[in-house]
């Protein structure tokens, strides 16, 4: 297929991926800033959930203060952040009909749709029920768009490059939020296992939508390296960095045999799988975390470059 | 201007042929089923998305064009004149691209004067002497055909640049097809659907002679801000060709490649939807990012073929059709099937005062325009604005033609008010191959919704109708 058109698609995945993890980033704080400081403690939420989607250099360089109404402008609406939902979404639209016939017309009609409706949404901040419409149509959205990815899609490089796409998105999203909360992990952290801990924990896997899933695969109160153990290492949860690598070494394993060669980008995703794969929870913290993450998102990006340089340039 | 020649034949309880079977269903229709088909049309519409852009229209970047339920018919005896007119017409254009291209015989025997040719904007010297293959400049031509009585047809255009609207004649049948099985049960309708097919055959009949025997097509677009990018999308899936803008395509060593997932791909045949001045910043407009640097090149070097070719706009002038039973006489020997509007070249001195005295009953078009954009329709303009055009045409008189105010064929087409007789055109679409010449019956048939308006352009709010041709 044309390189333009893998890429097209490469991106408009990411782009949908990217929307409804900020939609739940916003989510997340905006339930911790809605609590009283003895539960929440005094950490700026709003400010922590910029730092999470990795603009929080763009945010300070436009002046603004972290309140609740400018971060969920900047990060909901904000045609300046090139990585608001509004600008993922009209991206993910330009793209989509830039490679139409490369798209099934269920995924067509998801992505259209959800661009459609943005015109709905055309103020948030202040208005506390509406935000919350506009979070679950955004995550609704990218459902739809992924499902009718996965039911419709030939399983042909167009399949395999919008899901390179989706989980190399999900893999550094995933990675940074835990990176932007990781002090909250240390164990050495002096109210460990108090009361405040204990909604800025869940705070991260609702926003990575694991509250559920922590429960159910550790059965028992939240504790802050179980929380990394999830996200990072456990390959059952969806959006962990460990599943993350997993569909990618399957999609790039499928292109080389599609394609009959494999070259770089094969390389370095299953040198950072091995290396997910053969981590354990002690090593991880020992080295410390924040380096750990650091790597990983560092890995991440380069392989995200080995892709383009190998099939999408 | 009295009234207009119906197709339908619609006063009275008889019809003119080829409408017996559509004039029972509409007479026994009531009108509420047609809102409701209507309605049904247009969702059907919006699902596929057959969208286009208006040009400096900031708030609807996309919209829908308006399409009437109410198809036009041909019989079998008018196609098969139009289509001898269509096919002959072509093969004059072609002969004369290529006589001006090369010995210019045309010039020299005085029929055409020659600075007409050489100062013409889309007249290229680059193309001068090259060798084309198989001598087609014009593989695909939209030739605008207007009716004015039950045997007269004039031909109102001839687009051999880059023709567009082959996607509403597919779309439109489909829908139909899907709303109205009866009527399409009770009559043999020419189909319309092998277009793609022998469009495809078409543009490999013209890969270069360095091509191998399964050359490579692709479908080079503007991209997605042009306003017929919804049809160069379409048309690529039907042909199963990929669409490529000037980004994806390089040339090495005068051949051109495009960028795969599997590295460089060697590309023999773009059908183009870019204009001349933008597909080589070598050669052509040196700002243009939407084309490839060394095309040309490559195109000289015999490498690829372009269609249409470099340089056709030359003979789709407002001027040059002046000319056109000319040519045809010139080239075939032959009298024209198709009738041309009687046109007055303002660059004339006697024509220029004779459209000046009579502005009023004139249609005056802009010589290199397009789209209906810079004209003046004398009988529906107020007086300001032919005193304003007057003083444009004796500024610059060479940029303009002036021909009478045709009184268009009208169609009955489902409106507001009911069911009533507005102006239509019909634009067909021939294909010019290495091998034949192939004309798929029908066309796309473009009516002007506003009442009493000559003006079939959609982004000037005309609509689309499906055109049947009969088989029988």
């Amino acid at each position: 297929m044309l390189s333009r058109t893998a890429d097209n698609l490469f991106w408009l995945a990411r782009y949908v991926e990217r929307a409804e993890n900020t939609a739940r980033i916003v989510d997340a704080a905006n339930r911790l800033a809605a609590m009283p400081i003895a539960y929440a403690g005094e950490s700026n939420e709003w400010e922590s959930a910029v730092a999470a989607t990795g603009t929080l250099g763009l945010f300070k360089s436009l002046g603004r203060e972290p309140t609740a109404e400018n971060v969920v402008d900047f990060l909901a609406l904000s045609p300046e952040n090139p990585s608001s939902i509004r600008s993922c979404l009209e991206r993910a639209r330009v793209n989509a009909r830039t490679v139409r016939t490369a798209l099934t017309g269920e995924m067509w009609e998801a992505i259209n749709g959800a661009w459609l409706g943005l015109r709905d949404f055309d103020r948030l901040a202040g208005d506390r029920l509406k935000l919350n419409a506009f979070l679950t149509y955004v995550k609704e959205a990218s459902l739809r768009f992924d499902g009718s990815a996965y039911r419709t899609m030939l399983r042909n490089d167009a399949f395999f490059f919008s899901g390179l796409g989706s989980f190399i998105e999900r893999a550094d999203n995933t990675a940074r939020i835990l990176d932007v909360k990781y002090h909250l992990l240390l164990p050495e952290h002096e109210s460990v296992g108090g009361g405040l801990d204990f909604f800025q924990w869940s705070s991260i896997l609702r926003s990575v939508s694991a509250n559920t899933a922590y429960h159910w695969v550790y059965r028992e109160s939240v504790k802050p390296w179980l929380v990394a153990d999830l996200l990072v290492l456990n390959e059952q949860l969806p959006r962990s960095l460990s599943a993350c690598y997993a569909r990618i070494c399957e999609f790039l394993d499928e292109l080389s045999l599609a394609y009959g060669r494999q070259g770089p980008a094969q390389r370095v995703a299953r040198s950072t799988r091995n290396r997910l794969q053969n981590a354990t929870l002690d090593e991880v913290f020992q080295g410390g975390l924040h380096e750990f993450l650091t790597e990983l998102i560092g890995e991440n990006t380069r392989l995200g470059q080995a892709i383009t340089d190998q099939y999408l340039a | 201007m009295g009234v207009a020649f119906d197709e339908m034949g619609a006063s009275g309880d008889g019809c003119r042929p080829g409408y017996e079977v559509l004039k029972r269903w509409l007479d026994s229709t009531p009108p509420d089923l047609l809102a409701t088909r209507r309605a049904e049309a247009e969702l059907l519409f919006r699902r596929i998305g057959i969208t286009f852009n208006v040009y400096g229209d900031d708030a609807g970047e996309e919209r829908l064009i308006p399409f009437d339920i109410i198809p036009r018919i041909l019989t079998k005896p008018e196609w098969s004149i139009l289509s001898r007119g269509l096919e002959q017409r072509t093969k004059a254009l072609n002969a004369f691209l290529a006589d001006i291209y090369s010995k210019g015989e045309i010039l020299r025997a005085g029929h055409v004067p020659d600075d007409l040719i050489y100062r013409n904007p889309y007249y290229r010297p680059e193309m001068a002497g090259l060798k084309l293959a198989h001598d087609i400049y014009v593989m695909i031509a939209g030739i605008d055909i207007v009716r004015v009585d039950p045997e007269t047809f004039y031909v109102l255009e001839d687009n051999a640049r880059t023709p567009s609207g082959v996607s509403y004649m597919l779309e439109n049948r489909e829908v139909m097809m899907r709303l109205f099985p009866d009527l399409f049960a009770e009559q043999r309708i020419a189909p319309v659907e092998n277009y793609p097919d022998a469009l495809l055959a078409t543009l490999k009949s013209v890969a270069p002679r360095s091509a191998s025997s399964d050359p490579t097509v692709a479908l080079l677009t503007p991209g997605p801000y042009n306003s017929a990018f919804y049809e160069h999308s379409f048309l690529a899936d039907k042909l199963g060709i990929e669409l490529v803008e000037g980004r994806d395509l390089q040339v090495r060593d005068n051949v051109v490649y495009m960028r795969t997932t599997e590295g460089p791909k060697r590309v023999d045949v773009l059908y183009r939807r870019l204009d001349d001045d933008f597909l080589d910043p070598l050669t052509f407009r040196p700002d243009s990012a939407l084309g490839v640097p060394g095309l040309m090149n490559a195109y000289r070097a015999g490498n690829i073929t372009l269609s249409n070719a470099v340089g056709t706009g030359v003979a789709d002038d407002k001027a040059v059709y002046s000319y056109m039973p000319e040519i045809v006489r010139f080239y075939l020997g032959e009298e024209p099937i198709l009738k041309n509007v009687p046109t007055w070249r303002c660059r004339e001195p006697d024509a220029l005062k004779y459209v000046l005295d009579h502005l009023p009953e004139m249609v005056v078009k802009e010589v290199a325009g397009s789209g209906g954009y810079g004209m003046l329709i004398g009988p529906a303009a107020d007086k300001k604005s032919i005193a304003d055009f007057a003083a444009k045409l004796k500024a610059n008189p060479d940029d303009f033609i002036a021909q009478p105010t045709l009184a268009l064929s009208t169609s009955p087409t489902f409106v507001e008010s009911g069911i009533a007789p507005r102006h239509v055109d019909l634009r067909p679409f021939v294909l010019t191959g290495g091998d034949k010449v192939r004309i798929v019956p029908g066309g796309l048939t473009r009516v002007a919704l506003k009442e009493g308006s000559l003006v079939v352009n959609s982004s000037q709010g005309g609509g689309t109708k499906d055109t049947w041709v009969l088989d029988a």
